[in-house]
């Protein structure tokens, strides 16, 4: 796999490698610390799976097939309470059957990392082609009242980076952290360079004895400390909507307590929690919006545009979830027009409309998926919203 | 006609003696302990709790023999028994 | 019923308070429903087991079993519908220090989680099942499930059940559990030893428990109360350890066969999963 050999220290990779978008991102999660990987083979994320079961027994940590994407999720949550970071890896179908326990999670607020190597649907659709229409689902999949962290990755340096992000902000947020990758960026082969170290953001514990802990008693930052299973804490975990103890109680009043500070814990930092990426984006009269690997051809485009003499400007969500609408509405009054290329039917482009409030026009480029982009239908939009 | 063999040793043996003991408020009157009490020692009564349940009560307190199935078959965990005295008799396991 | 009556109440604590979050007693389950009395045998069968506790772990899924864990004193996780076993089976290989259980209804174990189950016992996953079977789902109001009765009455069978129900203790064994019993709610002492066993046994173990419904399945059946329930189960219940499970299918209103049908031994996911290790360590690399 790797075209150079590195020094392996305790078994993770350090160095330059010749790696595919899927193989970095289970290298990633293997340098965040993750030692529990449960899923089922799936187009085009099998790859992370097949990665993991050669890699987990070299580091002591496990592997696991489960039965189906449903028990993946499960599994990933139970091994998260028992004390393991912990992942699992899918793609749309399977995306599909992960929502109703990505809520179980969001509820019991357990760390985890939950990969989506998206392919054109719906339904199984093209398995080994792409596709990028799962962005709504991943912010509105699992029922409920709720923010989510997605992060988006545009190359396979970039997968090994925000897979371990991932790890770090679910750790520090309590919450699953989904990464929206694509078909093209998990079996793209490019250099990745794995770090001699990556950040570590350790599980927040509770400082204090058994008899004193509530389970889901939140510090002034809203977010509780976690005891896993085994320490003697005897916490109790629900998916009901429950009190600070972590008892069910099933009224208006623990609703609101609970799911407004489950949706505030994201939203109060999204400073810390937002990555963007922008070039050109100051003086720019178009500015060119997307993620993935659409961000990718977008910023060819941009490049072109530049070359015929055009204002434009690249703005690239590593943070898709929370939207960061602050930016794209600072941006929105500048500017004359955002072209948002996707590979659906417009998801994020709305949410760019939304965030400009009007102030902006904005242009989706649509595909259905299957295939990518030419640069030149993005320059298109750019010299029509430039005029 | 019953050929019932006696324990060589029924002299020497003394029966566990026991106490019942109710937590009235988690009672939901569904008669088990009354009914699969090996002694008889419960019968139902007339007094209920806040619940609306009628509570079972020792009409034969003399009788227990602090076997504890009363506890255990409770599925409220409102019944138990412990020794009487708590001297003659070890505790149950 | 005009006795003098005599106050038992004291302000003592009840033998298994320790093991209980009594603070949310009384729990929700209706009067003369036996999974109260279940719960209590299992605690007791923890006592029993000498297990350290502070590394036991209790996992339910949803129904009214379902809210077992909220009512156990020690680690306990209610998950979402029919999850309970894979949910159970990341804390079981996350940790191999705990010993994980799994309390749940029949509708959450063996309807919608019912290839979880069948799988979960296939890889002799260390854990315990222990599935409250009371014949419907009754925390949604009484409607069909995977055991009820053919011909049975329910809110969603209201002519009769006209599907065949899953005999647990066969569906176990096929799936390759290595410990499965089958008791009542009236056999309190041989549950609370089967649960013993099935805590201490090693790779997954099942037991079922038939448990009156009084509010529901019994009451649409014209089975009577709770009480009823236990009656039948003492009048109907066929004690037959070693019987092959396949032998153990339950009619409505006929006899209930009862016992310890499997007790064998079979490399868990962990034994092989240490083999693995052993053999990598031993490779040259």
């Amino acid at each position: 796999m790797g075209r150079k050999k590195s020094p392996v220290s305790e078994g993770i990779l350090k160095g330059e490698f010749f790696m595919s978008g899927d193989i970095a991102c289970a290298e990633g999660a293997l340098s965040a610390g993750c030692r529990f990987f449960a899923g089922y083979p799936i187009t085009p994320a099998t790859e992370i799976a097949e990665r993991m079961a050669e890699r987990m027994p070299q580091l002591g940590g496990v592997y696991i097939q489960m039965e189906d994407e449903i028990a993946s999720m499960n599994a990933v949550l139970g091994a998260s309470w028992g004390g393991l970071r912990a992942m699992t890896a899918t793609s749309g179908p399977g995306f599909s059957l992960m929502m109703e326990n990505l809520g179980l999670g969001i509820m019991t607020e357990t760390p985890c990392v939950l990969v989506n190597v998206q392919r054109g649907g719906p339904s199984t659709g093209l398995p080994t082609l792409v596709g990028q229409g799962d962005m709504m689902q991943a912010r509105w999949g699992t029922h409920g009242v709720y923010e989510i962290i997605a992060l988006s990755p545009s190359s396979p340096q970039e997968f090994f980076d925000l897979t371990v992000r991932a790890f770090n902000l679910a750790e520090k947020y309590r919450i699953p952290v989904l990464v929206m990758a694509d078909e093209v960026v998990g079996h793209m082969t490019e250099r990745v360079v794995i770090p001699e170290e990556v950040p570590y953001f350790p599980r927040r514990k509770p400082n204090f004895p058994p008899g004193d802990y509530s389970s889901f008693q939140p510090g002034e930052d809203l977010i509780p400390p976690m005891a896993n299973a085994g320490e003697g804490y005897h916490i109790h975990v629900t998916g009901l909507t429950h009190d600070e103890r972590g008892y069910p109680v099933t009224d208006e009043i623990t609703q609101e307590r609970l799911v407004r500070r489950l949706v505030e814990k994201i939203r109060g930092y999204k400073k810390d929690i937002i990555i963007l990426e922008e070039k050109g984006v100051e003086g720019a009269e178009v500015v060119v919006c997307s993620y993935g690997i659409s961000a990718r051809v977008g910023l060819w485009a941009v490049e072109l545009a530049r070359r015929e003499g055009i204002k434009a400007g690249m703005l690239r969500l590593l943070t898709v979830w929370p939207f960061p609408q602050e930016r794209i509405r600072e941006v929105a009054s500048k500017v004359k027009a955002f072209v948002v290329p996707e590979i659906n039917y417009g998801q994020i482009a709305l949410e760019v409309e939304r965030s400009t409030g009007g102030r902006a026009e904005v242009i989706p480029i649509s595909h259905m998926g299957g295939g990518l982009y030419e640069p030149e239908d993005i320059l298109k939009a750019i010299r029509k919203a430039a005029r | 006609m019953n050929y019932w063999r006696k324990p060589l040793d029924i002299e020497r043996i003394k029966l566990p003696r026991g106490k019942v003991y109710l937590i009235e408020e988690r009672c939901k009157g569904c008669n088990f302990c009354i009914e699969f009490c090996p002694v008889g020692v419960l019968a139902a009564s007339e007094r209920f709790n806040a619940k609306g349940y009628h509570l079972p009560y020792p009409q034969n307190e003399e009788a227990c023999t602090n076997c504890g199935l009363c506890e255990v078959i409770c599925p409220e965990f409102a019944i138990y028994s412990l020794p009487r005295d708590g001297k003659e008799e070890e505790p149950r396991e | 019923m005009s006795q003098v009556e005599k106050p038992t109440v004291v302000p003592l604590e009840h033998p298994r308070e320790s093991l209980l979050r009594e603070e949310r007693l009384p729990h929700i389950w209706c009067s003369g429903c036996g999974i109260g009395t279940a719960l209590n045998c299992f605690i007791g069968a923890l006592e029993r087991s000498g297990l350290p506790l502070d590394k036991v772990a209790i996992v339910s899924g949803i129904g009214c079993t379902g809210r077992a864990a909220g009512y156990i004193k020690l680690d306990s996780f209610h998950t979402t519908h029919g999850r309970a076993i894979p949910f159970a089976t990341g804390l079981r290989l996350a940790n191999p220090e705990l010993k994980v259980v799994i309390f749940s209804g029949d509708g959450d174990l063996i309807a919608i989680g019912g290839n979880h189950f069948i799988h979960a016992a296939r890889r002799n996953i260390d854990m315990t099942v222990i599935c409250v079977n009371n014949f419907n789902y009754g925390m949604t109001g009484g409607q069909a499930g995977p055991t009820t009765p053919a011909m049975a009455k329910t809110a969603t069978s209201p002519y009769g059940n006209s599907e065949h129900p899953f005999n647990l203790p066969y569906l176990a064994a096929a799936s390759g559990a290595v410990y499965v019993a089958r008791w009542t709610t009236l056999h309190v002492r041989r549950l609370e030893r089967a649960l013993t066993e099935a805590l201490l046994k090693e790779g997954f173990s099942f037991v079922e428990v038939i448990s009156p419904c009084p509010t529901y399945f019994d009451r649409m059946n014209r089975l009577g109360e709770g009480l009823d329930m236990m009656k039948f189960y003492r009048e109907s219940s066929e004690i037959a350890h070693g019987l092959d499970p396949r032998k153990a299918d339950i009619d409505l209103g006929g006899k209930i066969i009862v016992g310890k049908f499997i007790d064998i031994e079979k490399p868990t996911y962990l034994d092989f999963q240490q083999e693995i290790q052993a053999r990598m360590e031993g490779e040259p690399s």
